[in-house]
């Protein structure tokens, strides 16, 4: 499972970064970074699935 | 100029109705049940959604929806009205794709790491506050420290001299909430905030300091220095975004404590909850509603929309759908799913929400760390404020217990 970021749907909410500051940052407007593109381990998942269902914008997609 | 009580929501809908600020929670769920987008033929014509679809679906929709106006109003927004994209304040009154420009020039200095940089000047600006009001077993959370944090920060980011606070919040007050006077009477009203805000940038420019007004005043746009009216809407936008909304923020969550013990209790036994505690009450009482025109007639979920009409864009409805969030009516302090859209949704993400949550973190952690046992004094003085932005204006808090 991997974390896929749609940053035409990021709008800067800033949740994933803040709940999730090993798999995401942000640049210099805001807008989310993906920091862990590879596959996610079992911790990483879990953080990544909370991270996702707080963005309001349903940027953040987990999946293959 | 003075609305007559609402008889029914669903079809004389008015936001400064009495019943509505007093509790907007039960008639949104009573609308949205029977009626999700409520009509009125008042302000001359508007309609408000109160699904969190229908207002996501406004929200993402630049097609059919302007922001030209975002504050509804008695002046029916005609020809007179400041033209898109532009608008009055931008980048906030601005459609694309003049908005992302505007935008732009703004995000770096709200973005994370600036803000947070803030941290330690909020800290000290919250302790000062709690150092003032001395040993009183009684203070007014909302008039001695809530109202104080925002303008603190935004005179400080913006350039503005910090002890004019009581004017800026008399600012805020005629553009927002008087708004159901008569035209001629808020353009009167505006004339001295006019004044203000030219001297200011005059004042920046002559001396120019290491703020916003400096930043604005040397901008560009394609080569092209900004626009006066840009700098000076921007400026308006500033002031006015950033002070009764975090106010707002910060008094409904002190508001929700005082009469919430056992929430109060799990916060000052465990402060990492504080974070997520902030977000549920942005959700819950998210303070923010914003509003749109109908840029053409059109149709939208059956309601026949006519070009110039009014929408009330009533995040604080979206984030207590059903629908969308369980247990939406509940306030949980550790909710682990919360897509709120208290800082809206869509291209106007709201500009200063890195720094409204510092401000309310900070705010919180003082407070409950200074006073980590406090009550309503008395339940039936506290009020809110009427029109698009709603929080605590009157918050008389009794406190139990000192650190």
């Amino acid at each position: 499972m991997k974390i896929h970021l749609d940053t035409s749907k990021c709008q800067g909410h800033g949740r994933c970064y803040s709940l999730a500051p090993e798999l995401f940052d942000c640049d210099d407007l805001g807008t989310a970074v993906v920091i862990v593109t590879g596959e996610l381990d079992d911790d990483q998942l879990k953080k990544a699935t909370l991270a996702a269902s707080n963005c309001p914008e349903f940027a953040i997609v987990i999946g293959d | 100029m003075e609305h007559p009580p609402v008889l029914d929501f669903a079809t004389d809908f008015d936001h400064t109705d009495d019943a509505w600020v007093a509790d907007p929670y039960p008639i949104m769920e009573d609308l949205r049940d029977r009626c999700p987008v409520a009509h009125s033929e008042r302000y001359g014509g508007m309609w408000a959604p109160m699904t969190h679809a229908t207002v996501s679906a406004i929200a993402n929709d630049t097609e059919h929806f302007t922001s030209r106006t975002i504050i509804i109003n008695n002046g029916r927004p005609g020809d007179e009205a400041p033209p898109a994209p532009i608008g009055v304040a931008p980048p906030i009154s601005s459609d694309p794709p003049f908005h992302e420009l505007a935008r732009r020039l703004l995000l770096p200095a709200f973005a994370p790491r600036p803000v947070n940089a803030l941290e330690g000047f909020s800290r000290e600006l919250c302790n000062r506050l709690l150092d003032d009001m001395g040993d009183a077993d009684v203070i007014n959370a909302s008039l001695q420290y809530t109202q104080h944090i925002p303008v603190g920060l935004i005179a400080k980011m913006v350039g503005l001299p910090p002890e004019d606070g009581d004017l800026f919040r008399s600012f805020v007050h005629e553009i927002i909430e008087a708004v159901d006077l008569p035209v001629e009477e808020r353009i009167a009203r505006f004339a001295p905030i006019e004044a203000y805000i030219i001297k200011l940038i005059e004042d920046h420019r002559e001396n120019p300091a290491d703020d916003l007004i400096t930043y604005l005043l040397n901008a560009e746009i394609a080569g092209q220095k900004l626009l006066d009216e840009h700098v000076f809407g921007t400026i308006i936008l500033l002031i006015i975004a950033g002070i009764d909304t975090t106010w707002s923020a910060i008094g409904a969550s002190l508001w929700h404590l005082a009469h919430n013990p056992d929430d109060l209790a799990r916060l000052v036994a465990h402060p990492e909850l504080i974070p997520s505690a902030i977000e549920e009450f942005l959700r819950a009482y998210a303070p923010v509603t914003m509003a749109r025109l109908v840029k053409d007639d059109f149709e939208f979920e059956g309601c026949p929309m006519k070009k110039d009409d009014w929408i009330l864009l009533s995040f604080p409805a979206a984030n207590r759908d059903p629908e969308f969030f369980e247990n939406a009516d509940q306030v949980l302090i550790d909710r682990e799913v919360n897509r709120h859209a208290a800082f809206g949704l869509g291209i106007h993400r709201c500009l200063g929400s890195n720094l409204a949550r510092l401000e309310m973190v900070v705010a919180i952690e003082e407070f409950i760390t200074r006073f980590p046992k406090f009550e309503l004094a008395d339940p039936s003085a506290v009020t809110f404020s009427q029109g698009q932005v709603r929080g605590p204006r009157s918050l008389p808090i009794r406190i139990l217990e000192r650190a």
